[in-house]
């Protein structure tokens, strides 16, 4: 049982959650399709001719990136598609009359974003292992990465659901921001494979750390030390934590 | 002294240049059924977003219940149920699961589902309990919004234009169910632009033009200090330049004449005898509240 004191923030939870699982066609089925039809088409077209790890064959390597950057794409979609929604049908307004504070808000709208980016990980690692051998190094470091991963791009989610004020914004933010950040990360390659000019861009940007963290959970192999990621992944989390907070708190767009 | 369910003062809102509110004070006891009227634009809708923490204010401070609605803001929005002007829904959800949403936010949970109940039954919503909120018609999701608003039995009720687009069978039906809230002690606040709900329904008004409030006191006084009566006059011939400062309005000829005092009838038949002036029909009515309005707010300006 929960106590009153909690459930305002419990309930928030549960309707995030309940918002995605009813649209779970879209918003875990077809994330799932889409990283498998990248590892189907990867996978066949490069099998035979990249080996990034010693032993590891280029399709297992690939999973745990495609896993990573749905998750991370999906935490993005929850929080920022709520927000965004909620402005433009004007029903943000129920929650703004509650008693709910900034920080209760923020803990029940990032929860559920990481709940579904969870699950779309989940489901496309327990869809692939059909196929593909994926050993399991370090069940720790997976986990983390994971958890904060999706809770950092949850918490960026926020931002660009409070800033945005329309769908295009929205799409603009997806489509400039979000989708080369996560395509020029690594998913596909190790970046050990990229001249260095493009080795040095990409170590600035906090996707790689993430999924290369993730993935030395799986290999115990990683282009850089997973502590070295942690340490980058956290300086993020809190850092737009911080900035999210700040804007919550200010009432910075919601509240004229 | 019992606090007041609502106390407002000196409130100033500005929107960019625009001053919406321009020094607002007003105290709403407890207990109270509330009549908050104005023109378009008149501030109406700023003063209720004000209270539910919606806004900011430029200056001054509110209180609900005696908590200030900035710095104790969990309290007084707990207190607080405000039904909004724009007809706004959430798509995801039924009638039901909204309902019990919003009262989860505002930390109720099974106890107050028999609540829920009565309130989708006092509404009329029980054979749409579980239809999606995107199903319903508009009217249904008037009904929604305002028992959203209610979900969480809070003391004090705000409804910003609540019966706009509704039909005759809900407004019955709504105010049947918030007079009996207002019998059990619920504070009520009512916007609208139907002044005869107005009149029938609040014990006080207040009247705000452009950002001020321009009249307050209670339903009765104002009906009997403002308006007085009508008399309406048919006549053969048009009216005599005497009784013009008495015209409220005419048109070919039919005119109403407003009237301070009883005695008055005796002298504009007068002025029409003097004149030569035939009466075809004569009329006297009470004035009501669109009176009052009209002559304080202005003529040209509609409710
Ligand atoms: N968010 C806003 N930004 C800028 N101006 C605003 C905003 N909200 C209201 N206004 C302006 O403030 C004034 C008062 O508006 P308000 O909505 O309070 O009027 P109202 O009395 O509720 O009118 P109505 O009867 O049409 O609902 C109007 O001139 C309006 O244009
Ligand atoms: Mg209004």
């Amino acid at each position: 049982m929960i106590s009153a004191q909690y459930r305002g923030v419990w309930t928030l939870f549960k309707k995030e959650v309940w918002r995605f699982w009813r649209v779970a066609f879209q918003t875990l089925a077809s994330p799932v399709l889409t990283a498998l039809l990248y590892l189907l088409i990867f996978s066949h077209v490069l099998e035979d001719r990249v080996q990034v790890y010693e032993d590891v064959p280029y399709t297992a390597f690939l999973i745990p990136g495609l896993m990573m950057m749905s998750m991370l794409q999906n935490a993005f979609a929850n929080t920022s598609s709520s927000l965004i929604q909620s402005k433009v049908m004007g029903n943000l307004v129920f929650i703004l009359l509650t008693p709910l504070s900034y920080l209760q808000l923020f803990i029940a709208f990032l929860g559920a974003s990481i709940i579904r980016g969870l699950a779309v990980g989940l489901a496309i690692f327990l869809v692939s292992v059909w196929f593909v051998h994926l050993p399991i190094a370090n069940l720790a470091w997976i986990l983390v990465f994971a958890l904060f991963g999706c809770a950092l791009l949850g918490t960026f989610g926020v931002i660009a659901g409070i800033w945005a004020e329309k769908f295009d914004q929205m799409a603009a933010f997806q489509n400039f921001v979000i989708m080369p950040l996560t395509f020029l990360s690594g998913v596909f390659y190790s970046i050990h494979s990229l001249p260095g000019f493009w080795q040095t861009v990409s170590k600035f940007n906090p996707f790689f750390y993430m999924i290369d963290g993730f993935r030395y959970g799986f290999f115990g192999k990683s282009d850089v030390s997973p502590w070295l990621s942690l340490v980058v992944v956290m300086a993020f989390l809190v850092l737009l934590t911080w900035v999210t907070l700040k804007m919550l708190k200010s009432g910075y767009k919601l509240r004229g | 002294m019992v606090t007041p369910a609502v106390s407002i003062e000196s409130i100033q809102k500005q929107f960019g240049k625009l001053n919406a509110l321009k020094g607002i004070d007003l105290t709403i006891e407890q207990g109270e059924f509330f009549g908050l009227l104005g023109p378009n634009g008149a501030g109406k809708s700023t003063l209720i977003n004000l209270m539910a923490g919606l806004l900011k204010p430029t200056h001054g401070q509110i209180k609900v219940m005696g908590h200030d609605v900035q710095k104790d803001y969990q309290q007084s929005r707990q207190n607080l149920g405000v039904v909004p002007q724009e007809l706004v829904f959430d798509p995801f959800f039924n009638v039901r699961e909204m309902l019990r949403f919003q009262a989860g936010y505002f930390g109720r949970g099974p106890e107050n589902d028999a609540w829920v109940d009565e309130v989708i039954e006092s509404l009329g919503l029980a054979d749409k309990a579980n239809t999606n909120m995107r199903r319903l018609s508009g009217g249904m999701k008037r009904r929604a919004l305002i028992a959203q608003a209610l979900a969480h039995k809070p003391p004090v009720i705000v409804l910003d234009e609540p019966t706009a687009g509704v039909d005759v069978e809900l407004r019955q039906m709504l105010w049947d169910f918030i007079k009996r809230l207002n019998r059990d002690g619920h504070t009520i606040i009512l916007t609208t632009h139907y002044l005869e709900e107005a009149e029938t329904l609040c014990g006080r008004v207040a009247m705000m033009k452009a950002g001020e409030i321009v009249a307050l006191d209670t339903t009765e006084n104002m009906l009997r200090q403002f308006a007085g009566k009508n008399l309406c006059l048919k006549l053969k011939g048009s009216l005599p330049a005497s009784l013009l400062p008495m015209l409220k309005h005419g048109e070919n000829n039919l005119f109403t004449l407003g009237l301070n005092e009883l005695g008055q009838v005796e002298y504009a038949l007068s002025e029409l005898r003097k004149a030569h002036v035939d009466v075809e029909d004569m009329q006297l009515i009470e004035a009501d509240l669109e009176d009052v309005f009209l002559s304080i707010v202005g003529k040209g300006s509609s409710a």
